[in-house]
């Protein structure tokens, strides 16, 4: 690790002032930051350290729906009742990521703005547009497994890694943002971005900004819901697909659909207009089929990870399949029902 | 209020170790797993990946397990740790250890105190209960002997309180 300044913040005032300058990263969790400072991706001059601001409530809004702190553990988010009972689809996302030992420490807001684990990303002796803008891109051509097939561009294919936002992007949640200019909300689906020619930025965070909370809206779906993760082992690795999946159903009928991708794509992967297609009809296997088709519109293999294209496909259909059916995956017995 | 620290220096830092209090002034690039073993001279604690992939530093830090070698030292100041040093009392092996051994729960042992570290880390969390909770909530643990089996049959016998009751405090 390169040695940077640090800073304790005691306040968002410290905290924000501290992080006012360039080469200055926030640190909550640490579960990603400093593995990648010890990999040198990350050459923080200062650290400006969050730990003691408090923001780990996770309380109920008054307009409804439910604020988790920006600095609560994804392990007490997942397990709190709230959570748990409130918004499963949630709590499944979050178990299905990590081990027990990351999900203690990494924060939520930390979930959010983790880098991706493109190898071409942590590997500083390749290029990386990513990494080093205008230097290229290591995996086009390249080992392409983790990679993403869906809204890449000729600079950038890498996926965001998190599971937690996987769902988050279903539910609709909100992000809360504080800066030295005041405060500001970013609907989730604006919140990470696609690569296009600035992969550089994964997100609409801007600098010097600090999450302070994710605020998720009253409608929680908590019958008909699935989160379905496929990956190289039954646990402890990155999604190669995984699928966020809520349906509400009225006299066998879907009035409202929400399915997210992660593993695909540079963000979370929605289409309301795909979604648009699923309200009114019958929750099954033929339809789930048709809307996987609409959602995978445009994806690309890139060698290593066209798989993940039928695989998505059979995903969608088998998780809108659990969540219709009222038979969530479970995220410790891991046989697919 | 308290008063922000600004430093380019070396941090003094209090961690209550395995009961015993340290205060240490240490670069604030330090983690907790390189204090722990280069400097407290607690080299039970291994360092397997040092990226958080192998969970053979799993330590405990206030009764939650985490990955020390993903964790500065100084942001811990005033925590509680405890590590595999600090499981066997009064010459008592502690009932983790005890099933390890008699379920021949390792072969290298170079995992082993992640493991067992993890294992109260589970207890004390409440979320394990049947084999396959225990399996996947001991999976940030790797063991490259593979003795996977025997480790969840050492987990599940003292969980299931074959042995004696063990349940710690989490602060």
């Amino acid at each position: 690790m390169i040695p940077f300044d640090y800073v304790r913040a005691a306040s968002m005032d410290d905290a924000l002032q501290a992080g006012a300058e360039p080469g200055v990263r926030f640190l909550a969790g640490g579960t990603n930051l400093i593995d990648l400072m010890k990999e040198m991706v990350e050459r923080p001059r200062r650290v400006v350290d969050l730990g003691r601001l408090g923001l780990d409530q996770i309380e109920p809004l008054a307009e409804g729906g439910l604020r988790l702190g920006a600095l609560a553990a994804n392990a007490d988010t997942a397990y709190h009742p709230d959570v748990e009972r409130g918004y499963p689809l949630l709590a499944s996302a979050i178990l299905a990521g990590a081990s027990p030992q990351l999900r203690n420490a990494a924060t939520n807001g930390g979930n959010l703005n983790q880098r991706t684990r493109c190898l071409y990303f942590y590997d500083v002796a390749t290029p990386c547009n990513k990494r080093e803008p205008g230097s290229g891109c290591g995996a086009i051509g390249g080992v392409t497994r983790n990679n993403a097939i869906l809204g890449t561009s000729e600079a950038c294919i890498a996926t965001h890694p998190s599971d937690m936002c996987v769902a988050l992007a279903a539910l609709d949640a909100t992000v809360q943002v504080v800066s030295s200019g005041g405060a500001r909300s970013i609907a989730f689906s604006d919140y990470h971005r696609l690569p296009g020619d600035q992969p550089e930025k994964d997100n609409t965070l801007q600098p010097g900004e600090i999450v302070t909370s994710i605020d998720l809206p009253a409608e929680q779906f908590r019958d008909n819901y699935s989160y379905l993760k496929l990956r190289d082992r039954l646990s402890y690795a990155f999604a190669l697909v995984s699928v966020a999946a809520a349906l509400s159903l009225k006299d066998g009928r879907i009035s409202d659909a929400r399915v997210a991708l992660g593993g695909v794509a540079h963000k979370p992967w929605r289409r309301r207009d795909a979604e648009q297609t699923l309200i009114g009809g019958e929750a099954t296997p033929e339809a789930f089929a048709a809307f996987a088709k609409r959602l995978l519109e445009g994806a690309v293999g890139h060698g290593g990870n066209d798989f993940k294209i039928e695989l998505a496909e059979r995903a969608i259909v088998r998780a809108l399949t659990q969540a219709a059916n009222g038979t969530p995956q479970s995220q410790s017995h891991k046989k697919i029902a | 209020m308290a008063v922000s620290l600004h430093t380019t220096n070396d941090v003094e830092t209090t961690l209550r170790v395995n009961d015993v209090e340290h205060t240490v002034s240490i670069p604030p690039w330090v983690t907790l797993l390189d204090l722990l073993r280069e400097r407290l001279h607690l080299t039970g604690t291994k360092k397997g990946c040092d990226h958080g992939q192998c969970g053979a530093c799993t330590v405990l830090v206030d009764g939650r397990r985490i990955n020390s070698c993903l964790k500065l030292a100084v942001t811990l100041d005033g925590a509680d740790i405890k590590t595999i040093e600090g499981f066997e009392q009064d010459g008592e092996l502690h009932p983790l250890q005890r099933a390890f051994i008699e379920s021949d729960a390792l072969q290298c042992g170079y995992c082993t105190p992640g493991q067992i570290c993890s294992a109260q880390g589970l207890i004390n969390e409440g979320r394990a209960g049947t084999r396959e909770e225990i399996r996947e909530l001991m999976s940030g643990n790797l063991c490259r002997c593979g003795a996977y089996t025997n480790i969840a049959d050492a987990v599940e016998t003292v969980l299931h309180n074959k042995r004696q009751p063990m349940r710690e405090a989490a602060e």
